[in-house]
């Protein structure tokens, strides 16, 4: 396979000798190593990359970098398709398969080249303008079809098998950019001592100096500068690492492409890698972007940016073509039509100044350059290549044509503002380069080189060592200016005039955005009907909104927009600059927080037991909880029942060490859970536990749980499951902003003990028979008594409570020791027929009970929303105020009552709406359920809900309404309390 | 990222703490104040555009609450104190 | 005189003009129309709320929405593409459950969906042994679905302009006049404007501008970040609502996935947010649609959002006569522009609230009834 009919024998960053393979839409054709796929192609002659978004023209690459608008393919299959890549960015790898997007059948033969023909109805804001239809809803028949033809590139649904990394930097110099500012700027920062972190989007270090040949002098500079940086430790670069946005507190977002081609996940290899860097000081210089003529059918495959042309040639030896026409408004464009002439290619200048610099005139007739001195461009010629161009001189009316290959074209440099823009400094015009620069640059932050406005070399590497200088002294060191070696390079000069766009009226198309297909009539058709502020003419006309986010097409719309509108470029302002500078893969952002990493896993110290053990596990928020035993049944419906029974007629034994667990020290512990509390605990006794409620300031309940005092100064508390880190950072709140006059400690002990519920009629037994000398007897250990005690050498807390209804226990011992102890009740307490019971079953014990639990508390219901009214004592308390609002008091409010289902065949539901038995069944009811069980007890369905005035109602006949599943069921309003409603059983 | 100075800990992500709102109000005394000063205290906001005082605490730290000036408009992070420190007008 | 050139100000002034025949009106903003929340938002529109007050508000704005393009004359491309909420265990399904039998109950389309349906109806999501939360229903709103959001600024002021509302740009609001005990009308940059009646609309900016009345708020403005990548092929047909944490995900019919999350939690007026945020929302999306992981983020962006204690907004008269106020959105204000600016219309013309919005008074919070449609408790910056 030839190298490509457009690739030169020699010169070039590629290396000729490692040939890789790739292809383009099934056609194979060979690169080198150093290629971008734009590269290949331009080398291997192949000139239409894609199709245009609306008009589905044919298009070819306009750029050599992240600025290019038209180049995008899809790259990949399976799981590791990735559409809209852009080829100027992507580096060739062995066995790339690339192909073309939007085009139908295929970009070569594109039936939807047809919307060509409509163009005039697909103006911009088309769409609001029409496809309404007759009918409401009408936009729902044509949607379908405006869908499918917006997007570039298709996605699928597969998953991704990539890995992708996240890291952070700090340092005390970031350097953005590696072009001459940026690499002298890292130097000098690096000489004085800083670290220094200097990042480049490109593969290579060098901006564009990597533009100019490899053998020539800057070259050679640029060689001697990266050897310099290499010496320094303190100097890290990291290439193919783009910025890709600034942030608050000196923060910058990097991103990394690590593999250069497919990396390998199953050996750790990640594809990209985000990285937050911290940084003392910031030296932005990130170069510029040049921007092309505005000119009928500029967007002809073959019409190309000045200096990408000089890019292909001097950075990957690919010849544009056999005659090139330049077009420009500027010194600089010279430079790269002088040297594409040098290499063999037939040019002529058309500029459309009518004065111009005679050493450049006279340099152009010494290499046989044709000139036409105030000559404006106006139409490019060809249909899938460019075959000539028509141009119009000063003076004359009339348009003369000549024929060429490729039309390189420079309209000027925009610097690269975006990055110093996000914080919202708004980038400045300065009409000496017509073009913006940033507003200014806060502490910390610096500017050199292009990026600032200074185009020659001398003045970027000077004033790239003085930022870094800068920035090494902001971050505190003492740093001196040594001189640096520049080369002396005559630089061409940066003379401009504005771009002027020629009068529209012309034949064809002229293009400002590229990619979404917006021309000179669209900014027209905006202005015309009312949308002339910048953002305004951005979001009517989509300029600026695809995946190259405007980066050829902002200045220029900015300049035309304001000719519109008879301002100058100055008033008529800017767009702003969002990040990500580029676009970055949601991929790489989530980094290797994906799957079940996804957010962290809470696990109980019984966690292996459980799964040893055949439970079925379920998300409790973070937590994962034993929701059933298999050995109870395979399902949590039939599971639990088993569970339960065991539990109410022998011994179970739960886990519950999710629950938060709070240790509260200090001589003003009472005092202080007395105010935090609504009932009363500056008197509760040492050894005894009390159940306690405690609110927000606004009075609706924040959590529930129990306090247990083990000595006049210590208390160990118990928060839900849900709350525990809510009610942690509410006590440390009151302690510390407060009431920091009481000496109070809390820390929080919730990973530090597991905790266990031993529940049933012979939970006593069991826990006598697995600790024979703890004195557990009714006197011993009261109910709500609580004890520290060792149980076979091992700490732990006992606490006589329930939450079942049953006779109960709480027991808490270290973590290390959960599963030893866990197992030791097991084995010794067997003869009972003690079984571990799960979340499903434990629902179903409380709701038995009537204890409320998250389904009740949910942060609206109060304290007598809730039943508890009576727990209120007369102190103060946190929310005792608040709870007197009128509306909290009020009669007929929802209130906690139980529910049991009268038909047999029927069963209640959580979400079931509540209506009174007379009510017509339509509206918001009178209540709702929150909590239903099949109760093993009364063999039926219960529930617990909230009803409009409460047990007010109890004995009434109600209906649950399901309109979801279509059904209506029969219940009766119940005290909640339905089992034991007298406590017997927990005091024996 | 918003990076807080924990005077504990050091400057830190705000990614480690929890937010609390307006630290310059001051909380009505418990048992002695009415419904309306409870009221006021707890739904009314300055909001203020500039200078703010809030409270942050250090959940993945130290633990402490903390009390921060920063500019709403801008961002810009000035001193934080434990609040337990900070001096009562 | 309407202080607010966005969504709700610009068709509170339509409403004004074409149902109360009040054309004598202005609208004022700060910078350029449908600059603020109005051209930032995700676009969606929904009407599954469950708390009286809400459910009926909403669903009247569904309406409103339904009929729009066609009332305007500008196509705001309403796709009723149908929303899917989330739910990853029972009792997350038995409260989605409330809400839809609430919805059905009110004459509101809603359809409860078990683990098989959702993964009919939206195969792409993560159905695998991997995800961190199991999908285990959902619940649907076929109605539900997305509004051009540019469309609606443009739609209202076009119709507002037509009917003869002055709506001034370049104008900011820095005080009010004041007779006696009325507000008179206002002091701007361009020009003291007299009014018989003053209206703020404002989202982000409504403590400032109440300030100036010396009023202060249940109001904190804090910041909401939203993303969209590079546009491709149709890829994701519904709305999606994650349930394991707050996010909500579209396509647009330019191509992009739209989606957002949380607040960043802490007040804000900078409009742009910070990069953590950013990656736990990628993270998000990364879960629900595991095949997003090669997409691209193209843009992220931010708002200022009026956050209320309990997540529900302000329409109503305020304690000073000739002042009414619409602010405190939180997340709702998009999918509530007509309804707010028909309801808000109506409470200035009568100097009346409006019946749909009698609950969303400024002394609601002292009177103890505050409407937390997700029951996450009254702070603002848990909403």
């Amino acid at each position: 396979m030839s190298a490509g009919p457009r690739r030169l024998a020699m010169g070039g960053r590629i290396d000729r000798d490692r040939p890789l393979r790739f292809t383009l839409d099934g056609r194979s054709m060979l690169g080198f190593a150093g290629d971008t796929l734009a590269s290949a192609l331009l080398a291997n002659g192949a000139t239409l990359v894609g199709r245009s978004f609306k008009y589905h023209r044919p298009r070819g690459l306009l750029a050599a970098g992240v600025e290019e608008p038209n180049g995008l393919v899809t790259l990949g299959s399976g799981g590791r398709t990735t559409p809209n890549v852009v080829a100027t960015v992507a580096e060739l790898y062995e066995g790339m398969t690339a192909r073309r997007q939007n085009g139908w059948p295929s970009v070569g033969f594109d039936l939807l080249a047809i919307n060509s023909c409509f163009a005039p109805m697909l103006s911009a804001g088309f769409y609001y303008k029409t496809f309404m239809g007759p009918r409401r809803g009408s936009w729902m028949f044509y949607e379908p079809m405006i869908r499918r033809a917006a997007g570039l590139g298709q996605a699928v649904h597969e998953r991704d098998p990539d890995r992708y990394e996240t890291r952070h930097e700090f340092t005390d110099v970031l350097v953005v950019g590696a072009g001459p500012a940026g690499l002298c700027a890292a130097l000098g920062a690096g000489l004085a001592g800083a670290t220094v972190l200097l990042v480049e989007q490109d593969s290579l270090a060098g901006g564009r100096l990597l533009s100019a040949s490899p053998t020539g002098e800057t070259a050679q500079w640029r060689t001697q500068i990266l050897a310099s940086l290499a010496q320094l430790a303190n100097v890290k670069i990291l290439c193919r690492t783009t910025a890709i946005g600034l942030y608050d507190g000196n923060t910058v977002a990097l991103v990394e492409r690590c593999a250069q081609g497919q990396p390998d996940p199953l050996r750790g290899e990640a594809r990209e890698c985000v990285i937050t860097v911290r940084a003392k000081a910031i030296v932005f210089a990130s170069g510029a972007i040049e921007r092309p003529l505005v000119f009928s059918d500029n967007d002809r495959p073959g019409v190309m940016l000045a200096g990408a042309a000089q890019t292909y040639l001097h950075r990957f030896a690919v010849a544009m073509g056999g005659h090139a026409v330049f077009a420009t408004n500027n010194d600089w464009a010279w430079r790269a039509a002088l040297e594409l002439s040098g290499a063999g290619t037939t040019v002529t200048i058309l500029d459309q100044r009518a004065e111009l610099d005679p050493a450049l005139t006279a340099a152009a007739r010494a290499a046989g350059v044709a000139v036409e001195a105030g000559a404006l461009l106006t139409r490019a010629l060809g249909g899938r290549r460019t075959e000539g161009v028509e141009f119009r001189s000063a003076g004359s009316a009339r348009e003369r044509s000549i024929a060429c290959d490729v039309v390189c074209v420079s309209a000027g440099w925009s610097p690269a503002v975006h990055l110093t823009s996000h914080t919202g400094i708004k980038p400045v015009y300065r009409d000496d380069i017509d073009a913006f620069v940033p507003g200014g640059f806060a502490a910390g932050h610096f500017g050199a080189g292009a990026v600032t406005g200074r185009f020659a070399l001398e003045e970027a590497a000077r004033g790239g060592h003085d930022a870094g200088i800068g920035a090494a002294r902001h971050a505190g060191y003492a740093a001196t200016s040594p001189s640096i070696a520049i080369p002396a390079t005559a630089n061409a000069g940066y003379a401009i005039e504005p771009a002027r766009t020629p009068v529209r009226g012309g034949r064809g198309k002229a293009f400002v955005d590229f990619q979404n297909d917006v021309t000179t009539q669209d900014l027209a058709i905006s202005h015309q009907e009312g949308y002339v502020s910048v953002e305004h003419l951005k979001r009517y006309t989509t300029l600026g909104m695809g995946t190259d986010q405007g980066k050829t097409s902002n200045v220029n719309a900015i300049r035309l927009m304001a000719a519109e509108r008879g301002l100058d470029v100055a008033s008529a302002g800017t767009t702003t600059f969002r990040p990500p500078y580029t676009p970055v893969s949601l991929g790489a952002l989530a980094g290797r927080n994906v799957g079940h990493h996804f957010r962290p896993i809470r696990r109980s110290p019984l966690h292996e037991w459980h799964i040893a053990n055949g439970a079925a596990m379920i998300e409790a928020g973070p937590w994962l909880r034993a929701w059933y035993y298999r050995w109870a049944g395979d399902s949590a419906e039939r599971a639990y029942v088993v569970e339960m029974r065991n539990v109410r007629s022998s011994v179970g034994v739960s886990d519950v060490s999710s629950l938060g667990k709070i240790d509260v020290q200090g001589p003003d512990a009472a005092e202080f859970l007395n105010r935090l509390y609504v009932n009363g605990f500056a008197k509760l006794p040492v050894g005894k536990a009390r159940y306690g409620v405690m609110l927000n300031d606004d009075a609706t309940v924040l959590d529930d749980g129990t306090c247990a005092r083990f000595s006049e100064t210590r208390y160990f508390m118990t928060t839900t499951t849900a709350q525990a880190g809510e009610v942690m950072s509410h006590l440390e709140f009151l302690l510390q902003t407060a009431w920091t006059e009481l000496d109070v400690q809390v820390a929080s002990l919730t990973d530090e003990w597991c905790g266990m519920s031993i529940a049933g009629p012979k939970s006593r037994q069991a826990l006598q028979l697995a600790f024979a000398d703890c004195d557990l007897t009714d006197a011993a250990l009261p109910h709500m008594g609580c004890r520290e005690l060792e149980l076979a050498g091992v700490s732990a807390r006992l606490l006589r409570l329930s939450f079942s209804g049953e006779l109960a226990f709480e027991l808490y011992v270290p973590a290390d020791y959960g599963i030893s102890v866990w197992e030791h009740i097991l084995t010794r307490a067997a003869p009972l027929g003690i079984r571990a019971y799960g979340l499903e079953a434990l629902a179903s014990l409380r709701i038995e009970k009537g204890h409320v639990a998250g389904l009740e508390l949910d942060h609206r219901t109060t304290l007598d929303d809730l039943g508890l009214g009576k727990m209120a004592a007369d102190k103060p308390f946190v929310g005792r105020a608040l709870r007197e609002r009128p509306d909290l008091r009020a009669g007929g409010r929802w209130s906690l009552v139980g529910l049991e289902c009268l038909e047999p065949s029927a069963r209640l539901r959580g979400g079931a709406i509540l209506f009174a038995g007379s009510d017509p069944i339509a509206g918001h009811g009178r209540g709702y359920i929150t909590s239903v069980t099949w109760s093993i007890t009364l063999d039926k369905f219960i529930a617990l809900g909230l009803y409009q005035g409460g047990l007010q109602h109890i004995n009434e006949e109600i209906i649950c309404a399901y309109p979801l599943k279509g059904e209506q069921v029969r219940a009766r309003i119940v005290s909640p309390v339905f089992v034991d409603p007298h406590g017997e059983r927990l005091r024996v | 990222m918003l990076r807080i100075p924990c005077p504990n800990c050091g400057v830190r992500d705000a990614t480690e703490f929890r937010y609390a709102g307006d630290a310059s109000k001051r909380r009505p005394a418990l048992g002695l104040s009415s419904l309306d000063d409870w009221h006021d205290h707890v739904f009314l906001f300055d909001n203020p555009k500039g200078a703010h005082r809030e409270y942050w605490q250090h959940v993945l730290g130290c633990r402490q609450w903390l009390v921060l000036e920063r500019d709403t408009a801008t961002n810009a992070v000035g001193r934080a104190v434990l609040a337990r420190d900070r001096v009562r007008e | 005189m309407i202080i607010g050139g966005g969504g709700h100000g610009l068709a509170t002034a339509y409403y004004l003009a074409a149902r109360h025949g009040i054309r004598n009106v202005a609208v004022v903003e700060r910078a350029y129309i449908g600059s603020g929340n109005v051209g930032r938002n995700t676009t969606l529109v929904r009407s599954n709320y469950l708390m009286d007050g809400n459910t009926q508000f909403f669903e009247y704005s569904l309406r409103l929405w339904e009929g729009l393009s066609h009332e305007l004359n500008f196509n705001v491309m309403l796709s009723q593409r149908g929303q899917i909420v989330l739910a990853h265990g029972p009792s997350q399904l038995d409260v989605l459950a409330r809400k839809g039998n609430i919805m059905r109950l009110n004459g509101i389309d809603a359809e409860l969906l078990d683990r098989g349906d959702v993964m009919r109806l939206l195969p792409y999501l993560d159905f695998s042994s991997e995800a961190r939360f199991p999908i285990y229903g959902g619940l649907l709103q076929r109605r539900a679905g997305t509004v051009r959001h540019d469309a609606v600024a443009w739609g209202y002021a076009r119709a507002a302009d037509a009917l003869g509302v002055d709506i001034i740009e370049n104008c900011e609001v820095k005080g009010f006049l004041r007779e006696n005990d009325r507000i008179v009308g206002v002091a701007t940059s361009r020009g003291a404007i007299r009014a018989a009646r003053t209206a703020i609309s404002v989202a982000g900016h409504t403590s400032h501008l109440a300030a100036m009345a010396g009023l202060r708020l249940p109001v904190e403005s804090h910041l909401l970040q939203a993303c969209v990548t590079e546009p491709i092929k149709p890829f994701v047909d519904h709305v999606i609502s994650f349930g394991a944490e707050l996010f909500y995900i579209s396509q647009s019919d330019k191509g992009g996935l739209v989606f957002g999350g949380h607040i960043d939690g802490y007040n804000s007026y900078t409009q742009r947010g910070q990069f953590a945020k950013i990656q736990s929302v990628a993270e998000c999306a990364v879960a629900l649609i595991p095949s997003v992981s090669r997409l691209r983020l193209l843009r992220h962006w931010g708002g200022i959002q009026d956050m209320t204690p309990d997540g529900s907004p302000f329409i109503s008269r305020t304690p000073i006569a000739g002042l009414y106020l619409n602010g405190g959105w939180c997340y709702q204000g998009f999918k509530a522009t007509p309804a707010a600016g028909a309801c808000f219309a109506h409470t200035i013309a009568n100097d009346d609230e409006h019946p749909l919005v009698r609950h969303l008074g400024l002394d609601r919070f002292r009177r103890g009834n505050g409407h937390d449609e997700y029951g996450l408790g009254l702070w603002t910056y848990k909403q």
